[in-house]
């Protein structure tokens, strides 16, 4: 607005003087050198390192992604034998620590959440063991706790032929789990096509209540007729087919269980370690987030009649993600580097396979942590950006 | 301000990763900085652990303390890097260390992509399984099934991959980065199968709390020639550490040892004489003194005295010399003459 009423003075020239002493030309001679140097420095890095790695007849080149990999990974998600090259490898290590930290986060929100409020319920027990948690789990070094749940509880579980039976659909012992898995006869692809409707549908549904509520200020069940969606519509597909899905039970044999899913020690400790440690920081900040909210605000909610859950679900939290969100974002992308302490109990994660194992068979050391760098980075980035699409929708909008 | 500041620092931090050593004369630097610098591991009985007395002492401790001796005539003037073998190849490409002594299969790969040479094969080994004798197993062929516990980085998880795919066998793999945690996921109950190098794994052994409860399965599954590496494109050091080792199996064949060194000067041999630097300049040929056999047998010894010292009969591993005797007595240690 202030150009509007701005009249323009005409250009005042600036005061002769040498070129040293003129603001500008000085910025641009300093920048331009700087960059010039910075070039220059780069430049005698690359051909430096190049140099000395010819020297010493080192391989270099990102040949070596096509090369037989030879050794095998207790966990894999895409299929893998000996026979694949390092370029798999990298690949099924990227997946494993996305697999990791993915349900890191996801479970590390919901521990924080809960225990965020937890802590400031007006319940002293509740409030206090949420207290205790917080503090404990804060305050040992994450290393020790993945190496508590490996090493501590883990592998104190009974041995294979003593497992712990869940009706023979899962068993528990010192080599992790083994799920019955689900095989998927014909007419199953039905099954998957009523879910898939049953999300589409709740998601309109959700998104007509919520325009509903903004004109009319009614009210409408969503989360109630949504859940009812998701399971209601598979589930009544899946009578209708006629249970097309079966089991594969998990059998004894030999050393270990055939058959079934196996889900190994490292990664549940893993997970664990990771959840719950994340966890116990983001519950801080959640209860952080919580107290920010002015008292006023629900107090005002509760003069004009709304119910505490809606007081709380309307207006506390909203006002709270505001604070909550730009260190929550901090927590995401501190779990997704943690998961590279994998390498200490044997989780085949990105780090441990590429930056570990492939390194070391191969030898091409600046190529491969130029890679794992650049894959960190591109996690994080990622991490990071679609958290600040989030916080700018939850940003608050005056209206 | 703070991009430019930021450019810095990511230039130095392109100094950390690409600013490598110079890569020739590692005798004269050595020399300079006054003792040598030797990648071991981080403790494998007999091969380089810390002693009773906390000082490191093993088979490859000894080659570092004799290559010590040839070039100060002082066998403490060696230091040691404790190195995973995860990272044992970085630090010798990087020039953190001056040599590898760290029982290191000799593979074709290794010797030519990662520019290094192998030195010659200190100790012939071979892999082996190890497996708790509850499970009443007399074989590596009824391992099928099996979860098998190893280090990751190494030749032995190349090997089994191999072996278990030859012979048509399901596997699981757990690899671990140390070898320690290895053996605990091993003794944990993690694992069925513990495997690595055949000598390894009586010196891991030791380590259990009831050694008597695990034993070694017949079979050898690989040749695991191990030995000393050093970086390429440096003849003159790479020509000292195979001479250091050559001249502790000379000595051997010649019968001198640590005890009887003085006295074999006053021998009548022309062959001893010019082992021991009487006669000729054979040792400054190689960049040392001519009397760097007598430096390397009288503070150290010759290759009998360290295997037995450590690997034999005078160690708690107790190993046969098997492959690793003489070649004039059974086995295919064989060293050129000095002449």
């Amino acid at each position: 607005m202030s150009d509007m009423t701005e009249t323009r003075l005409p250009a005042a020239s600036p005061p002769r003087g040498s070129l040293l002493t003129d603001p500008r030309t000085r910025s641009i001679l300093i920048q331009g050198t700087v960059l010039v140097l910075v070039c220059v420095a780069l430049w005698f890095f690359i051909s430096n390192g190049r140099a000395n790695l010819a020297a010493r007849n080192i391989q270099t080149g990102f040949g070596f992604l096509d090369q037989q990999a030879g050794f095998d990974i207790s966990q894999t998600l895409i299929d893998y034998n000996d026979n694949a090259s390092y370029g798999r490898v990298f690949l099924i290590g990227l997946l494993n620590t996305l697999l990791v930290s993915g349900l890191g986060v996801i479970f590390a929100t919901i521990i924080g959440f809960g225990v965020g409020i937890a802590r400031l319920s007006q319940n002293w027990l509740v409030s206090k063991l949420a207290e205790v948690y917080v503090e404990v789990i804060r305050n040992l070094p994450l290393l020790f706790q993945i190496l508590f749940w490996y090493l501590g509880v883990l592998a104190a579980m009974p041995a294979a032929r003593q497992s712990l039976s869940f009706f023979g659909l899962a068993y528990f012992n010192n080599r992790g789990a083994v799920l019955a898995r689900p095989v998927f006869g014909e007419g199953s692809g039905i099954v998957a096509l009523a879910l898939l409707a049953g999300i589409v549908l709740a998601w309109i549904v959700g998104r007509w209540a919520h325009r509903r509520q903004m004109q009319t200020g009614q009210p409408f069940p969503t989360i109630k007729t949504a859940l009812a969606l998701i399971f209601g519509l598979p589930l009544a597909a899946f009578i209708a087919t006629g249970f097309p899905v079966s089991l594969e039970w998990p059998v004894l044999r030999g050393f270990n269980f055939a058959g079934g899913i196996r889900v190994i020690p490292e990664f549940v400790a893993l997970l664990i370690a990771l959840s719950t440690y994340t966890g116990g920081f983001i519950a801080e900040i959640v209860r952080a987030g919580i107290q920010s909210v002015n008292r006023g605000q629900s107090e005002a909610a509760g003069s004009l009649g709304l119910r505490p859950g809606a007081t709380l679900r309307f207006v506390v939290v909203p006002q709270a993600l505001r604070v909550i969100i730009p260190p929550l974002t901090s927590q995401y992308l501190n779990l997704i580097k943690n998961s590279s302490l994998a390498v200490a109990i044997g989780y085949p994660d990105f780090f441990a396979l590429f930056a570990g194992t492939t390194l070391n068979q191969t030898g091409q050391a600046i190529e491969i942590i130029a890679m794992t760098m650049a894959v960190y980075l591109v996690i994080s980035l990622i991490t990071s950006g679609l958290m600040n699409l989030y916080n700018r929708r939850m940003a608050l909008v005056e209206r | 301000m703070h991009k430019r500041m930021w450019k810095v620092v990511a230039a130095a931090g392109a100094l950390a990763v690409l600013a490598l050593p110079a890569s020739a004369g590692t005798l004269d630097q050595v020399k300079a900085k006054g003792y040598v610098q030797c990648g071991v591991s981080q403790g494998v009985i007999g091969y380089s652990a810390p002693n009773d007395k906390g000082e490191w002492a093993g088979f490859d401790i000894d080659f570092c303390r004799a290559l010590a001796a040839a070039i100060f005539n002082d066998p403490s003037k060696a230091k040691f890097t404790p190195l995973s073998t995860k990272d044992r190849f970085t630090a010798l490409q990087s020039g953190e260390i001056d040599i590898l002594t760290r029982n290191t299969t000799w593979t074709l790969d290794r010797d030519t992509k990662l520019g290094f040479n192998f030195v010659g094969t200190t100790y012939y080994d071979g892999q082996g399984f190890m497996v708790k004798k509850s499970m009443k197993i007399n074989s590596a062929l009824e391992l099928s099934g099996a979860s098998v516990c190893t280090q990751t980085g190494t030749t032995t998880e190349l090997n089994l991959a191999d072996y278990f795919r030859n012979n048509k066998m399901k596997y699981e793999v757990v690899a671990f980065a140390t070898a320690d945690e290895t053996i605990k996921a091993y003794e944990s109950g993690r694992c069925d199968v513990f495997t690595t190098d055949a000598s390894q794994l009586y010196a891991q052994r030791l380590k259990f709390a009831n050694p008597d409860d695990h034993m070694v399965l017949p079979e050898i599954i690989s040749k695991e020639p191990l030995g000393p590496v050093v970086r390429q494109g440096d003849d003159q050091w790479f020509d000292i550490a195979k001479w250091t080792f050559f001249a502790m199996l000379n000595a051997e064949e010649l019968g001198i040892n640590s005890k009887n060194v003085e006295e074999m000067k006053k021998s009548s041999s022309p062959e001893i004489k010019r082992v021991l630097g009487i006669e000729g300049n054979l040792g400054e040929g190689l960049g040392l003194t001519n009397d760097w056999v007598v430096r390397i047998v009288s503070k150290v010894g010759n290759y009998a005295e360290i295997y037995d010292r450590n690997l034999g009969a005078g160690s708690k591993l107790k190993i046969e010399r098997g492959v690793n005797r003489l070649w004039n007595k059974g086995g295919i240690q064989y060293a050129p003459p000095i002449r």
